[in-house]
């Protein structure tokens, strides 16, 4: 009886709510945590940045009717199997451990990884001198994995967003983080982020760092696959991409 | 209060409260952050109420399938039930929908947190109903069977009425639970007042006059919950005599 | 509060509960739990498990001894907190007072990000902190957390305790009083004893709540049983086996706590 009242309650819920979804809208999950030049929020509660245009763009080219979902970047792959969203494209890297469980559409930008630490320290990107160091990543990450991989004798201090270890560097508390290029870069030409500097990029491992950031798709679900794949080399074929890209950066990302 | 901000080198916090700058994001997240909760109370207390008679009433297995459930839901922590429930959630109500031939269901986030907060709410609101009901005389439900009231008009128009005055405190502290837990939607990534603030904090490292902003609204709302149950408990208190140091 | 105890008594005696256990259906019940047991050891991944078990053992660890400390502290601190509520003057009870309401009216999980973020923001513009000699301490995760859920305990715990102390019989006091007792020794031997006497059958509900929340300083980097499973389902990808089995684990930490208290109120 409590089963099927909490159902029923449930189900009622969700069927007053399902009413828009009529045309095949497609879920666009990006990270609900700000990763800025990526994607962020603004002040009147817009998502803007690099990744948000590029997905308006490859939804255009791929004529999908796409709204974008923010979802906890930490639970963003079982969001895509538990079907809350249809595809991520939340600067996921394709990696072979995530294949396992998803399937990812054709890269659209691939940038290093990187070690960014505080001016004054003296380190480089080397798992020796980072031995003994507090090292901060973002979970669920190629960074997390690669960390935990090379940097074993370093100790890891693992946060929700990129955004909280940037924050725990400039307080001090953690001695060097390691991220994506693009999004260190930003940060260090920053207020908070003018203590720090990038020291360097990490020795790629293409096992676990991947082949540059795509789009996820629930496996087997091979026709949006195909669509955004088509949308992708749309907007790289008609100048679109390199066009948004000129709006934030300097040089190319693809 | 700027002074404070000025001495914590937080200036312009002014600026960035208005309305115009993030202090908009803040009430839209408590906008969200209240009609979850309202929702969630609601459904708790629908659920509280069949699991409360349920416990009383019901058969043995209905007894020790509610058992179960308040157990379960009152020993493991509200994050792990959100995240449990957030993705078993969907996955029934999809299953449900193809195996009933329709197509995938769209689950909003307000609906979702509905759901869990409102499964978690539930589990209390069963023992909090419960204690109400078993604490109305009986000889008042007596007297009403005997009048041959059915069962339904008995439930209207005598034991809930005469176990509001006992079930409003537990009932506001629910309440005020529920404000609380919305907080806990922020990991599952849902739009409401701490994952806002978060937000705002995070884009403009103003980190103080965020989360302090955000602590202001919580407490005005509990403070404002307080006062209105307070009048409800004086209302459904009416006509008795009066119980000091009932509340606690 | 209490509900949560209560929940746990029901089950009874432990001689008459076998009695009961062995109701028929009940016993239908069981098989079909213990099918569902079986069914989630074999149809579920669990070839994680060998890996992690000790990183899990270790937040286990992690999460049991913030929870003690946190209430030894929690509870230092309510103390004279109901106090103060309950007969100090108004230079101490309205703090107090002011101190639980807030405390009570906004969601821990804010009130731990302010003081960990918010106090780490503010850092850098005080450079001879991290010259200081607390520095390797606030460099860490832990110390906030302790003292995040340790003010939240206190804060409801000290309404607990206000009531408590307000509901020792005045009489007592009186009579200590007329025997000349001092004031320190009639409030260690009488009051306290007392107080702590009313508020034993919440204090176990309370703990309960209080375990409930230490996953919340996952979200600040401590490595608790909650963080474990995060970074599972963050490796692997599998996400209801490592969730089911925390919830279990926090059921029995629960369990744990619910008959500790049960004995500590008989005895």
């Amino acid at each position: 009886m409590k089963l099927k009242a909490l159902l029923a309650a449930a189900t009622a819920a969700a069927a007053l709510t399902a009413g828009a979804a009529a045309a095949e809208q497609v879920k666009i999950g990006i990270a609900a945590e700000p990763y800025p030049p990526f994607a962020s929020l603004d002040s009147s509660g817009n998502w803007v940045g690099w990744e948000v245009e590029v997905i308006g763009a490859v939804c255009a080219a791929a004529e999908l009717d796409c709204v974008i979902t923010p979802v906890a970047w930490d639970g963003i792959i079982p969001s895509l199997t538990g079907q809350q969203i249809d595809a991520i494209m939340a600067s996921m890297s394709i990696t072979e451990e995530r294949m396992k469980t998803i399937d990812f559409s054709d890269p659209y930008y691939n940038t290093p990884a990187v070690i960014v630490a505080d001016k004054s320290m003296d380190i480089d990107a080397t798992p020796e001198s980072l031995a003994g160091k507090i090292v901060g990543i973002q979970a669920s990450t190629i960074h997390q994995a690669y960390a935990q991989e090379y940097f074993k004798d370093a100790e890891l201090k693992v946060y929700q967003t990129q955004d909280e270890a940037n924050q725990d560097l400039f307080a001090g508390r953690i001695d060097a983080t390691q991220a994506d290029s693009i999004a260190m870069a930003d940060f260090v030409g920053s207020d908070t982020g003018s203590c720090c500097e990038i020291k360097g990029a990490v020795a790629d491992d293409p096992a676990i760092l991947g082949r540059g950031v795509g789009a996820g798709v629930r496996k087997g679900d091979d026709a949006l696959r195909e669509a955004l794949n088509k949308g992708i080399a749309a907007i790289l074929a008609d100048g679109t991409h390199e066009k948004i890209t000129a709006k934030y950066f300097t040089t190319s990302i693809y | 209060m700027t002074g404070l901000f000025e001495l914590l080198g937080l200036g312009a916090s002014a600026e960035l409260l208005s309305l115009s700058g993030w202090g908009g994001n803040l009430l839209r997240g408590l906008a969200n952050s209240l009609q979850i909760a309202f929702g969630a109370f609601g459904l708790g207390l629908v659920i509280g109420l069949f699991g409360a008679y349920g416990k009383l009433y019901g058969g043995k297995v209905t007894r020790d399938l509610l058992a179960i459930y308040t157990t379960v839901i009152r020993a493991v922590p509200e994050l792990v039930l959100i995240l449990i429930l957030y993705y078993v959630g969907s996955d029934i109500i999809n299953k449900i929908s193809e195996a009933m031939g329709g197509g995938r269901v769209e689950i909003n986030g307000v609906a979702a947190g509905i759901w869990v907060l409102g499964v978690v709410q539930g589990a209390y609101a069963t023992e909090v109903l419960r204690g109400a009901i078993q604490a109305v005389p009986v000889g008042q439900i007596e007297a009403a069977k005997s009048y041959g009231m059915p069962a339904f008009m008995i439930m209207r128009r005598v034991t809930i009425p005469a176990m509001m005055s006992f079930a409003v405190p537990g009932l506001a502290n629910l309440w005020l639970i529920a404000t609380k837990d919305t907080a806990l939607l922020a990991v599952v990534g849902f739009n409401e007042l701490t994952l806002e603030t978060r937000q705002a904090a995070s884009s403009t490292r103003a980190y103080f006059t965020f989360f302090l902003a955000a602590g202001f609204l919580y407490l005005m709302v509990t403070l404002c919950s307080g006062a209105v149950f307070a009048r409800i408990e004086k209302w459904a208190r009416r006509g008795q005599p009066s119980l000091k140091g009932g509340t606690s | 509060m209490g509900a949560a105890r209560a929940a746990f008594t029901e089950g009874g005696h432990v001689m008459t509960g076998l009695k009961e256990l062995m109701q028929p259906h009940r016993i239908v019940m069981m098989l079909i739990f213990a099918a569902l047991v079986i069914w989630c050891a074999v149809s579920l991944r669990w070839d994680w498990l060998p890996k992690y078990a000790p990183l899990a053992l270790e937040g286990l660890w992690t999460t049991i001894w913030i929870l003690a400390v946190s209430l030894v502290i929690g509870f230092l601190l309510a103390v004279p907190l109901g106090l103060a509520q309950a007969v100090g003057p108004w230079y101490l009870s309205i703090p107090a007072r002011t101190f639980c309401t807030i405390i009570r009216g906004t969601p821990l999980l804010l009130q731990i990000w302010l003081l960990y973020y918010g106090l780490g923001s503010l850092f850098p513009q005080f450079p001879w902190i991290r010259s200081s000699e607390l520095w390797p301490y606030l460099r860490q995760a832990w110390p906030y957390a302790v003292l995040a859920l340790s003010l939240s305990y206190a804060g409801y715990e000290g309404e607990v305790m206000r009531g408590a102390f307000s509901g020792v019989a005045k009489g007592q006091l009186e009579a200590a009083k007329s025997f000349g007792m001092p004031r320190f020794t009639m409030f260690r031997r009488i009051w306290l004893p007392q107080a702590i006497r009313n508020v034993l059958p919440t204090l176990g509900g309370e703990t309960i709540l209080q375990l409930k929340a230490t996953p919340l300083v996952a979200t600040i980097t401590v490595m608790e049983i909650y963080a474990v499973s995060s970074r599972v389902r963050a490796d692997t990808f599998i996400v209801y086996e490592p969730l089911l089995l925390l919830a279990l684990v926090y059921m029995a930490i629960a369990g744990v706590i619910a008959l500790a208290f049960r004995r500590l109120e008989k005895g």
